[in-house]
């Protein structure tokens, strides 16, 4: 789960790490205000999931009222284009309004999980403001790590060394930068982040250090037990049938293709998506049903898949272990008959009851359901009727 | 032979009354498991549906049944505790089932069985299976082919379940048998990885060779890779799901997302074909692969 800039702020500054004075405005009309409580030079930022905002023209340095005003109007009035957004961009909900700060130098520091080492690492480095992976390619030992115990959490003596890499001059600063990291890995911690970020960390022209933007993401798993994560979650800026999939125990994710994609196991969905696209055609969505589907799931599930307007054909492709193929066979009938398919739709199962669920299709004659004797021949059939 | 267990493994179930608890017991009990007893807290002296005894706690349960292995069905946001409270009563190695287990609960989890030489596998997996012999998860026993006199015998190692299930059927259906299955799981942490079970499944001298399917995200096939250059000489075929994945999208599993240039297929593959591995291009082919690579 992700959540946006303005309330990533918000959990940093609850840890002790000093932040910009800010405001959140929702819309233009709040505008004035919200800069009057601030004053002096501002940056106005779109509160969007997606990369790429400054280029889009969605950040925006302002020193008056009437600049703030103009920024907002052209934020809320347009369309965030980026190359994260695709084409037809996206609609900016609120904008975050934040004291800007004359910038001496700019660091970087995060604490992810480290699936290799199987704990969390802390990593500072002193090229911050720029993306952490160009650093981390062109010049990995600019960035230092410690890795966390998972009991003790951060220790001092890897945070002195943590600190010290950044190479600041004064005492205080050292010490300010401790603050700051120290309440990163607790934010981490106490909220089950899979990443926690500050970009740029950075000492102001007078000497002050300040977490200029974060990023944070949260483990999916543990947001059960964070109710303040609940609140924040954002359900705008996901994708609508992603979260009606969710709904129904259903795993999708929309992709740009024409072959529709229904398979049981998170494995064998992306192996179907990769067999699809090695005879030649491209997936429309990744969608696994789970062990465990009822018929009223298989049935949600192809109408996700069929509101998809690109969707030319369908594969169902199906290991039946414990979700049964017979169940899956009466669930595609019911499918069929409730929401009518008007595209072919390929039909691969084996395992489990596999004989039966045959029958059953055979029975129910339906003229769109092609079937197919293995997982190459239905890739074949279902590429070559969408050709 | 075969790597884990065998049919003098001993199992404990925890959360043998839930639904997937329950239900998967009575399919390995089926399939001939010795499932010697449960656990459910509160339930001590009664007997589950199977008329298996259970127990309180792992402790009660293990000192009373000499069992090795805990099957573990708990729900997530108790799981990473039963499996410390099962490598504290003594299990050697726990099969964590559960899906959605918290992250950094599974840091700890794992550390703590390190630290007490308790094996883990999972979480998020099908289990593991020894044809045959002992099934413990949620793996259809059916497909899988014992070995018999003569019969080509494969390990297999796997990130996904039905993918599993999709590679043992290939292999089953051209006459291989297999040694023992490993579903280790879909999650960014967690126990037996790769490494540890090829490394196994080479010193197995009735598995001839080796399937291990991946998928995008981390680096573990990678890390295999370069192990299997240097210490396996079995054959190895592999298949890794998730070509036409997105970046930044997590596919299903937990441990399923390709995370800025890290985790994508393309470099897992490029890996292990480095490394003399035979990378099925299709999932359909990784029986047909195995067979040439055996014949």
């Amino acid at each position: 789960m992700k959540i946006h800039e303005y309330q990533a702020r918000r959990l940093l500054a609850e840890a002790g790490v000093p932040v910009p004075p800010s405001q959140v405005v929702e819309n233009v009309a709040q505008v004035a205000d919200a800069y009057h409580k601030i004053g002096g030079a501002v940056v106005v930022k779109a509160q969007v999931f997606a990369g790429g905002r400054g280029k889009a023209g969605f950040v925006k340095l302002c020193d008056n009222a009437d600049a703030v005003r103009a920024a907002a109007e052209f934020m809320f009035g347009n369309k965030m284009v980026s190359k994260q957004t695709g084409p037809e961009g996206i609609t900016v909900k609120k904008l975050l309004i934040a004291s800007a700060v004359d910038i001496e130098s700019e660091y970087y520091m995060a604490v992810v999980v480290d699936r290799g080492k199987r704990r969390p690492v802390a990593m500072v480095s002193r090229e911050g403001g720029v993306e952490i992976e160009e650093v981390a390619a062109t010049n990995p030992d600019a960035i230092v790590k410690q890795w966390l115990d998972p009991h003790l959490g951060l220790l001092d003596f890897q945070l002195g060394k943590l600190v010290r890499a950044l190479g600041l001059k004064e005492k205080e600063q050292i010490r300010a930068a401790g603050k700051v990291l120290r309440g990163l890995a607790e934010v981490f911690c106490d909220y089950d982040c899979a990443l926690a970020e500050i970009n740029p960390l950075v000492l102001t022209k007078d000497g002050q250090i300040m977490a200029i933007d974060a990023k944070m993401n949260f483990d999916d798993s543990a947001v059960f037990r964070h109710p303040v994560l609940k609140e924040m979650f954002d359900p705008t800026e996901e994708d609508a049938n992603e979260l009606r999939a969710q709904e129904h125990n259903l795993s999708y994710i929309a992709l740009d293709g024409s072959i529709g994609c229904l398979v049981n196991g998170a494995g064998l969905a992306m192996a179907t998506m990769d067999i699809i696209k090695l005879h030649g055609g491209e997936p429309a969505n990744f969608l696994d049903v789970g062990g465990s589907v009822t018929t009223e799931g298989a049935i949600e599930a192809f109408r996700i898949i069929l509101s998809d307007a690109k969707v030319k054909g369908v594969l169902v492709n199906i290991f039946g272990g414990i979700a049964k193929c017979d169940t899956i066979a009466e669930a595609l009938i019911a499918a069929a008959r409730e929401i009518g398919f008007q595209i072919p739709v390929v039909v691969r199962l084996e395992g489990t009851n596999v004989e039966r669920a045959r029958e059953l299709l055979k029975e129910a004659a339906i003229p769109q359901l092609i079937g197919a004797d293995d997982l190459t021949d239905a890739a074949q059939k279902v590429c070559a009727k969408v050709a | 032979m075969s790597i884990l267990i065998n049919r003098d493994t001993k199992v404990i179930c925890q959360g043998i009354t839930g639904k997937a608890g329950a239900f998967h017991t009575a399919q390995c009990i089926e399939y001939g498991t010795q499932i010697v007893g449960g656990v459910v807290p509160g339930k001590a002296g009664t007997r589950s549906e199977h008329d298996v005894p259970i127990f309180d706690n792992c402790h009660d349960a293990i000192a009373a049944t000499g069992a090795d292995v805990a099957m573990t069905f708990v729900p997530a946001p108790f799981a990473a505790d039963a499996a410390m409270e099962a490598a504290d009563a003594g299990a050697s190695l726990v099969i964590l089932i559960t899906e959605g287990i918290p992250t950094l609960d599974m840091v700890r989890a794992r550390q703590y069985l390190d630290t007490a030489g308790t094996l883990l596998v999972g979480p998020n997996c099908p289990g593991v299976i020894t044809p045959g012999e002992c099934k413990i998860g949620i793996m259809p026993g059916y497909i899988h082919r014992p070995k018999t006199n003569g019969s080509k015998t494969v390990g297999i190692i796997s990130r996904s379940g039905t993918l599993t299930y999709e590679a043992v059927w290939q292999c089953s259906s051209r006459d291989m048998s297999q040694s023992t299955c490993v579903g280790i799981g879909g999650d960014p942490v967690k126990g037996l990885n790769f490494v540890e079970l090829l490394k196994m499944f080479e010193e197995d001298d009735d598995t001839d060779g080796i399937v291990m399917i991946g998928e995008i995200g981390g680096t573990d096939e990678e890390t295999a890779a370069d192990f299997i250059r240097h210490d396996i000489t079995k054959p190895v075929v592999a298949f890794i799901a998730g070509q036409t994945a997105p970046p930044g999208k997590r596919m299903g599993h937990a441990g399923a997302i390709i995370s800025g240039r890290e985790g994508t297929a393309a470099s897992k593959i490029a890996a292990l074909r480095e490394a003399r591995v035979t990378v099925a291009e299709s999932p359909a082919t990784i029986g047909e692969e195995m067979a040439k690579r055996l014949s």
